[in-house]
């Protein structure tokens, strides 16, 4: 998936067999896969928990900007969930349902 | 802020190490099968006090505080523990991500959709090979087509289908048929991973190593699927380490991410850690997870640099692997605190390129296999009898 890919009316949620949770011993957000964990930086986290395959990029992106009180962060998200999706993290429903559920990363 | 700073003073990561974020239950050495390259501590037969369930969930509630996320359910067989559902539950609810790495033998249906109510997240299926004579060979029972059913189970109840099939010279062979059957299954992933030269794999060793002729071919197979399938399968593949000039970075550094809790409750930095002389190994019958994770001498025994010998103390490289393998150190050169024998800077590499050399005859097996049961175990009280000398 490129960034062009991603349309405003896309709901991205985390794909199936990863799960998104907050760790207070990391102080972070992690992402926990088959056998694997990756730690999220804090605007990564941000971006993923809002994730639910509900709301729409569009949606998540003027959530975002209300929440930080900034605004342009539109090419930000999309470069993260353009990352995201090729890293199998991400999927949009009803556009790549097969999106890959295990991941690369990890140990 | 990073966590290791307190009061401003940066803490050195050698002396604070990171929570278990990886722990392994090996809940029970029982096991139907009786795989001639199993893990499991060669006089597993002798070890039956099992952790009763109460035992198990202590556990869990203990490392989860501590950051424990990861959690492998394995064995032996876990399915041979009828509270493996209630493992799993209370696992899930702490917020681990909960794995199973079973060989599907005692798995039905129903208990499949127990598990996976119980919050199960995912599955590893162990195969020994793709035909049914030689899967029945290589684990003394049959039960290949009932790993197919459960394969089928698996997918139907949309985990991702995850197949690990251990690589040694008995199957290596046929490298092809394995991959096509993970392939008519649907596998989405398959790990092609050679047996690692521990217990009854190290007694077996001189059986099971390929020769570097049939590393290359199913290499060759292994790149010809990849390219016909295009990433539809993934497939991993893992050569043995004895072929390797450098270690590997074994468990990500002593003491550092994982923690396996044996059957009878030891607590160990790695699964075959148990074997290694003059080391107390705590359980968790008598200590908490806090205190064997920072505080017991087995934890800290090989965690940093400061325990490493000549050529591992000064090696630029030291960083990158710690060292390799402890067992391995100890099986191969008789120190657990020498470097890993797998690399050439070794002083006893020697012992790893002449098990390689002899494994590129073609020769009848002198030794037979040794099956891993309970019988054979209860003769091998001693690993150190085992190590090549
Ligand atoms: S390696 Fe084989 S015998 Fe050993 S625990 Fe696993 S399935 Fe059982
Ligand atoms: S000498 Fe020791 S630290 Fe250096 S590469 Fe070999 S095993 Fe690793």
């Amino acid at each position: 998936m490129s960034a062009t890919d991603i349309r405003d009316s896309d709901s991205p949620a985390i794909a199936r067999g990863f799960r998104l949770q907050w760790e207070p011993a990391q102080s972070a957000h992690v992402l926990l896969y088959p056998e694997g964990m990756v730690k999220l930086n804090g605007s990564a986290g941000e971006i993923l928990r809002r994730c639910d395959g509900v709301a729409t990029l569009a949606e998540i992106v003027s959530d975002l900007e209300g929440a930080f009180s900034r605004s342009g962060l539109r090419a930000d998200v999309v470069a993260f969930l353009t990352l995201a999706a090729e890293r199998g993290w991400v999927a949009f429903r009803g556009r790549d349902e097969q999106a890959g559920a295990i991941g690369d990363g990890g140990e | 802020m990073a966590a290791s700073e307190r009061n401003g003073v940066t803490m050195p990561a050698s002396v604070r190490p990171g929570p278990p974020l990886w722990l392994l239950f090996e809940l029970t050495y029982r096991c139907p099968l009786q795989c001639v390259f199993c893990y499991n501590p060669v006089d597993f037969a002798r070890l039956d006090q099992e952790l009763a369930t109460d035992e198990w969930l202590r556990v869990l509630h203990e490392a989860r505080a501590l950051g424990s996320v990861q959690l492998g359910l394995s064995g032996g067989e876990p399915l041979t523990r009828d509270d493996l559902e209630e493992i799993t539950a209370e696992a899930h609810s702490l917020g681990f991500y909960t794995n199973l790495i079973t060989s599907g033998v005692g798995l039905t249906q129903a208990r499949l959709e127990r598990l996976r109510t119980a919050g199960l997240d995912h599955i590893q299926l162990s195969f020994q090979d793709s035909t049914r004579e030689m899967n029945d060979f290589l684990s003394h029972t049959r039960t290949f087509d009932l790993k197919r059913r459960v394969a089928g189970w698996i997918k139907a109840l949309d985990y991702p289908m995850v197949l690990n099939c251990v690589i040694h010279r008995l199957n290596i062979d046929h490298i092809d048929k394995i991959i096509e059957m993970a392939v008519e299954m649907g596998a989405e992933y398959l790990e092609l991973a050679n047996a690692q030269y521990y217990s009854w794999a190290h007694l077996n060793r001189d059986a099971l190593l390929p020769s570097r002729a049939q590393l290359q071919a199913a290499e060759e197979t292994t790149n010809r699927w990849r390219d016909r399938l295009q990433g539809r399968m993934r497939i991993l593949f893992v050569v043995p380490d004895y072929y390797e000039e450098r270690p590997k970075r074994c468990m990500n550094g002593w003491g550092s991410t994982f923690m396996t809790v044996t059957p009878d409750g030891t607590a160990l930095p790695c699964h075959t850690a148990r074997m290694l002389p003059g080391l107390e190994f705590p359980n968790v019958r008598t200590s908490s997870v806090r205190e064997i994770w920072y505080d017991s001498e087995g934890f800290n025994r090989f965690r940093g640099f400061g325990w490493m010998k000549e050529p591992c103390a000064s090696c630029p490289e030291r960083e990158k692997d710690f060292g390799g393998c402890r067992c391995q150190a100890y099986l191969l050169a008789n120190d657990a605190a020498a470097a890993d024998p797998v690399c050439s800077k070794s002083p006893f590499h020697h012992v790893v390129t002449e098990a390689v050399e002899r494994a590129q005859q073609s020769r009848p097996v002198e030794k037979p296999l040794v099956f891993r049961h309970k019988e054979e175990s209860l003769t091998r009280s001693d690993p150190a009898l085992i190590r090549d000398s």
